[in-house]
């Protein structure tokens, strides 16, 4: 059988079809709609049972801890009868160190049910270690494919203590340089191999993030007996924020607002050799943010269950600058020191914090553990090698994303920049009719569409009609 | 340097050429190679580096490629102390005591 590109990604769908466990097909409906829910719910696991599994491998039931220093400066720096409490949900005592661990606990479980003999993960981040160390416990082999490095054999110091890490759990790691092909390798190898594709987008992964939004629901009623007004989360493919928003309204917190953050990146280019070793955020960013929130079906599954538009009330951006602020303020006011990555949403949550009422409650929503290569003087003297500017000063007006890095000179400067999520579902609206090629919709396509983006049909319309205009 | 059999080693072989690659790529990616880089045990009796040689990889696949390093270390550490950061302490501390 040929390994060319153009076979292999030719033959997509069948490789899919037999790696992942899902017949995608039973779920399509006309042109693009499919029926989303049908499809979550044939993942097949309540709560109770996502909880049992995760419990098998020491997934879940992670700290929630309220910032109690962290919340003084924010009220210090909030005017009268503002400044909300900030929680954070601990993720880092998952096995490997991240809420990825939920969302590999359940693929992995699912690969040794259906009797296959290993896994496959195409992820640079922490998610392949959570395969990895889930695949180790349930004595699957496991393939991590990471795109590493750039054309000099460069590679992230971030990316490469994740190499190290997926290698202490035992994993064959396939370090790939620069560029959209990854997916196509990692066809090659599921093909090659019979593994199991443990998508990230695949129903399995995002259920498995469930118990997340559940734990963040009962955890707050218990500690201050309500749910929280706010969920902060650090978007990048929408895998957090959807599973953790399906979490808490399954719990009953349906009134809790749901937001995304991400790391302004905007400008590189993300299949750029240049751009590569220009970003200090591996995930967590726009790169991901923007495109998989406006067309979510780019991912290796043919429908992907990760759809961020149906849960996000709001999406917001910091700098790089902030969140490397933030990450030394957890530390030097908490005790706590964590992965920057993970500090995106904390970032966010200080500024939104300082806007909301003082008895109101934000959960952010994940922390990932830190360590060589992971830690903001890593990730900084890497820049600093890679002729990125850092500075002091105002990190919102001074950022510049690969080219310069602005630490603010006051805990008073972390703000955000708001996307209004009208413009990403009219932005939504563009890309279906770009892909699909489309200039008429059908009734059920417009119903998906406004279950898709949560919308009314009317607006749907509406939109549709503008984009066609345009 | 010469490698043994069952050392671990590092191989890299380039898995499409310019011309074999996706279409939709900025500029600077299309003109160049997708690699790869693997590490296992060296499966060959000897070999020099840059030399073809076969791996057996940690899950016991096996895979050619040139020998680019014995041994391969771990090179990412914590970094320098970064000057940019170091004033978040005193500045907290001019915040005055959060426990006021």
């Amino acid at each position: 059988m040929s390994k060319s590109y153009e076979s292999i990604m030719q033959r997509q769908v069948e490789i899919i079809k037999k790696s992942v466990g899902v017949d995608y097909n039973q779920y399509e409906i006309e042109g693009i709609a499919f029926d989303y829910e049908r499809m979550m719910q044939d993942a097949g696991y309540s709560i109770e049972e996502i909880q049992k599994i995760q419990q098998e491998t020491g997934v879940g039931q992670t700290p929630l801890i309220e910032l109690k220093n962290i919340n003084k400066l924010v009220k210090k720096l909030s005017e009268k009868g503002k400044g909300a409490r900030i929680f954070i949900k601990d993720e880092q005592t998952n096995p490997s160190g991240s809420f990825k661990d939920r969302r590999a606990s359940i693929s992995v479980y699912k690969a040794k049910e259906m009797g296959y003999k290993g896994v496959i993960a195409a992820t640079s981040g922490n998610y392949g270690a959570a395969v990895a160390s889930q695949a180790a416990k349930r004595g699957l082999k496991s393939i991590i494919v990471q795109e590493c490095f750039d054309s000099k054999g460069i590679g992230q110091p971030e990316i490469l203590e994740k190499e190290r890490a997926c290698a202490a759990y035992g994993s064959e790691v396939v370090q790939v340089s620069v560029g959209p092909e990854l997916f196509y390798y990692t066809l090659l190898l599921l093909d090659e191999t019979g593994f199991f594709n443990a998508s990230l987008y695949s129903p399995f992964g995002i259920a498995g993030i469930e118990t997340l939004g559940w734990e963040i629901a009962s955890q707050t009623k218990k500690m201050i007996g309500k749910f929280p007004e706010v969920v902060v989360s650090t978007h990048a493919g929408g895998g957090l924020t959807t599973g953790t928003a399906r979490g808490l309204r399954k719990a009953g917190a349906t009134n809790t607002k749901i937001i995304g953050a991400s790391v302004d990146l905007r400008g590189l280019h993300m299949a750029s050799d240049r751009d590569f070793n220009r970003k200090s955020f591996t995930t967590g960013h726009t790169g991901f943010g923007i495109p998989f929130a406006v067309f979510p079906d780019r991912s290796d599954v043919p429908r992907n269950a990760a759809r961020v538009l149906r849960y996000m009330d709001r999406y917001v951006l910091v700098t790089q600058g902030e969140v490397f602020y933030i990450t030394e303020l957890l530390a030097k006011l908490e005790g706590i020191q964590r992965g920057p990555a993970g500090n995106t949403s904390l970032a966010a949550a200080f500024a939104i914090a300082k806007e909301m009422n003082e008895d109101e409650v934000i959960v952010v929503n994940e922390t990932e553990y830190t360590g060589a290569g992971k830690l903001p003087s890593a990730q900084l003297t890497f820049a600093k090698q890679n002729g990125i500017e850092i500075k002091i000063g105002d990190p919102i007006k001074e950022d510049k994303p690969g080219k310069r890095i602005v630490i603010p000179k006051h805990p008073s400067q972390i703000g955000y920049i708001e996307i209004p999520m009208f413009q990403l579902k009219e932005s939504y609206v563009k890309e279906i009719v770009k892909r699909w090629n489309k200039n008429t919709f059908t009734q059920k396509e417009i119903d998906f569409i406004a279950e898709d983006i949560r919308e009314n049909k009317k607006i749907v319309k509406d939109l549709i009609d503008k984009v066609l205009l345009d | 340097m010469q490698a043994k059999k069952g050392d671990w080693v590092q191989i890299h072989f380039i898995a499409l050429n310019p011309e074999e690659r996706s279409e939709h790529l900025p500029d600077d990616t299309k003109k160049l190679p997708l690699e790869i880089r693997i590490k296992g045990f060296l499966e060959d009796k000897e070999a020099e580096l840059n030399e073809i040689v076969t791996i057996k990889t940690p899950i016991g696949r096996l895979i050619k490629g040139r020998l680019e390093k014995i041994n391969p270390r771990y090179e990412h550490n914590f970094g320098e102390p970064i000057p940019e950061l170091l004033h978040i302490n005193s500045d907290i501390l001019k915040i005055g005591d959060v426990d006021e």
